[in-house]
């Protein structure tokens, strides 16, 4: 099976011109941070992006109009990313029609437990501190594929690979036929190798948020085709040492 | 954890609803289900409540006394009660014992925990100096500038003070990044939250904790008083003090009861629904749902959320919610200096400041802490000296 690739951008103007970057690059997926001023799942740098963002007007229906702008440029599916307080003041049914109606495929919900708001039809994400009960539940009601969170903590750029991963990605994979991608502390195309290796496929969001605040779209597009090498050569890179 | 493990903590899911919950990555899941599931096991066992008594007594000096106070307001009969004398001077103490006991039958060897005004931090501090745990305290850039010796102490007991640098530099990023903290080690550490905020189970569990200050001062006004007082006053933050001060006078229906919010940081007087730090609550936010950020002299209160359970005695209207400035709580705080000779701390000079105007006979007001630790806010402020 061909190897997925997401990445996840935050909300700003330019998020149009990066998604489209981004999927000239090779990928597959791309998650757009919807902004929260307390985001208890993020690492310093999509925190600091998030303030910016708001800081900019990044409001939901701004983030709303965002996402309806990048769908004019891609076809690859678009998934806000949030938390559960944008949700509950705009509603969580009104989010899903809105969202779905500037373009939105599924939804990622940081803050939401596996067997929280259950009607909420989202793409679920599990730890390696979840229990194989807990797993089995996140992949009845997951979205199309599960989000393995690789290590235990919030987003942000490692050097090395979790080890946390691979007992989780095989706990997963025995529990569920559906894709899994890995994602949290995956910022270089020898991470993406070793991971998708281990799994469907990767999320990688700090370090893009990075290259495309310091490079822009090009950046974005050069970088984005080096993950894209690395997680397609990962079935030869499988038994190797995980960088 | 199994179904039923889960359906059995249900109740507690149940208890501040529609407020409460559990808004937190799947990360901390299972460490939230086994808090509950280890607190629920604690509270059925008798040694840990005798350990907590004993600790009460031996280590934190309770009971804590219930001082008349017969000049701070001539001719109304005020009661103070007195946790500003538990050790480490607030009632925060109570609850780091708690916790402290909690976290060893769970294993842990390591606390980590926020502070604002400091006395979090202290209590947590030396609870992890007494029971040997390694420990570490966030504490916003901003509050270590205003509450210095607390981060001092804090260091004289061991514990490691984390500034936290970003956005507000107070309470409201310390939680979160003691949160951040929790889910990158939560296998050997334990959150000792110091309010009763936080996703289920720690407000319950901190209100429990926090339940003995309202169980001894109901039988201490029974026997100084004779009789139960018409109104309890206590500041709230997080609510914590004013949670276990009022739990044992919610079925005193002809008992009032008084919340006293910082008027910059009235998550209950102004705020709406939103959830911030794992849970739903009365939150200062947007329309949006972005939390807005509080103001409050005292940084015990300078907060922009609150515990669940006070939104829903707020919507219950058992409990009436009122604020007071920062002036007014500074006149409170060298008040109760110059006529009782007791220093408050900054956040109980808030209900000082509502409870000195009551027409009430009776009043008991929640001391929660001396003042010790704001002398060089209050210092020089022209209100002080207000009579």
């Amino acid at each position: 099976m061909t190897k997925r690739l997401a990445i996840y951008l935050m909300a700003g103007r330019d998020v149009p011109a990066l998604a489209e970057a981004a999927a000239a690059g090779g990928a597959d997926i791309v998650e757009i941070g919807f902004p929260f001023s307390d985001p208890l799942a993020d690492g310093p740098v999509i925190r600091r992006a998030a303030e910016g963002a708001l800081a900019d007007g990044m409001r939901t229906e701004r983030c709303l109009e965002v996402l309806a702008e990048a769908r004019k440029r891609v076809d690859v599916p678009l998934i806000p990313m949030t938390y559960a307080a944008l949700l509950e003041a705009y509603g969580y049914q009104r989010f899903l029609e809105d969202a779905a109606a500037a373009g939105a495929t599924s939804l990622i919900v940081a803050d939401l437990p596996i067997d929280a708001r259950a009607e909420l039809r989202r793409v679920q994400l599990v730890a390696p501190t979840s229990t194989d009960d807990r797993i089995r539940m996140a992949a009845q009601s997951t979205d199309g594929w599960l989000y393995l969170v690789s290590v235990a903590g919030t987003t942000g750029a490692r050097e090395r690979l979790s080890d946390q991963l691979p007992d989780l990605a095989r706990r997963a994979r025995k529990l569920t036929d559906l894709p899994l991608l890995a994602g949290f502390g995956i910022a270089t195309p020898q991470h993406a190798a070793a991971a998708a290796a281990l799994t469907d496929g990767v999320v990688v969001g700090t370090r893009a948020i990075e290259v495309a605040e310091a490079g822009g779209p090009e950046e974005l597009r050069s970088f984005v085709a080096s993950l894209r090498a690395g997680v397609d050569g990962a079935p030869a890179l499988a038994g190797e040492r995980i960088p | 954890m199994s179904d039923d493990t889960i359906r059995g903590v249900g109740t507690v899911t149940e208890a501040f609803a529609p407020y409460g919950g559990r808004y937190v990555p799947e990360t901390l899941v299972p460490a939230l289900d086994e808090l509950a599931e280890g607190w629920r096991a604690a509270r059925g066992d008798p040694a840990f409540h005798v350990e907590l008594d004993r600790l009460g007594r031996e280590f934190i000096g309770r009971p804590t006394p219930l001082t008349p106070s017969d000049r701070l307001v001539p001719g109304r009969r005020i009661y103070l009660k007195r946790e500003d004398l538990c050790h480490t001077g607030a009632h925060k103490i109570n609850n780091a014992v708690g916790q402290a006991v909690l976290a060893r039958r769970l294993g842990k060897t390591r606390l980590v925990a926020e502070t604002g005004a400091g006395q979090h931090g202290v209590a947590t501090a030396t609870v992890a100096a007494r029971f040997g745990f390694e420990c570490t305290v966030y504490m916003g850039a901003e509050d270590m500038r205003r509450q210095r010796p607390n981060v001092e102490r804090m260091e004289l007991l061991g514990a490691e003070v984390r500034a936290v640098e970003f956005g507000t530099r107070t309470l409201k990023e310390a939680v979160s990044e003691a949160i951040r903290d929790w889910i990158a080690n939560v296998a050997d550490t334990h959150y000792l939250i110091g309010s009763c905020v936080g996703p289920e189970p720690y407000p319950e569990l901190v209100g429990e904790l926090q339940a003995v200050i309202g169980r001894e001062a109901r039988d201490q006004m029974l026997e100084s008083a004779g009789r139960l007082p018409d109104v309890v006053v206590a500041c709230v933050g997080g609510g914590s003090n004013a949670i276990g001060l009022f739990s044992a006078f919610l079925d005193d229906e002809d008992v009032r009861l008084v919340g006293v919010e910082s008027e910059g940081a009235a998550s209950l007087a102004s705020g709406r629904p939103a959830v911030l730090h794992g849970a739903r609550s009365s939150v200062l936010a947007d329309d949006d749902g972005q939390v807005i950020d509080a103001h409050s002299v005292a940084a015990g209160l300078d907060y922009p959320g609150v515990g669940p359970a006070h939104a829903r005695l707020r919507d219950q209207g058992r409990v009436q919610y009122v604020t007071a400035t920062d002036v007014e709580a500074v006149r409170a705080f060298g008040l109760l200096a110059r006529r009782e000779g007791i220093l408050p701390a900054l956040e109980p000079a808030h209900a000082l400041a509502r409870a000195i105007e009551l027409d009430d006979e009776v009043v008991l007001i929640g001391l929660s802490g001396r003042g010790d630790k704001d002398l060089a806010v209050v210092a020089g402020r022209p209100e002080l000296d207000a009579e």
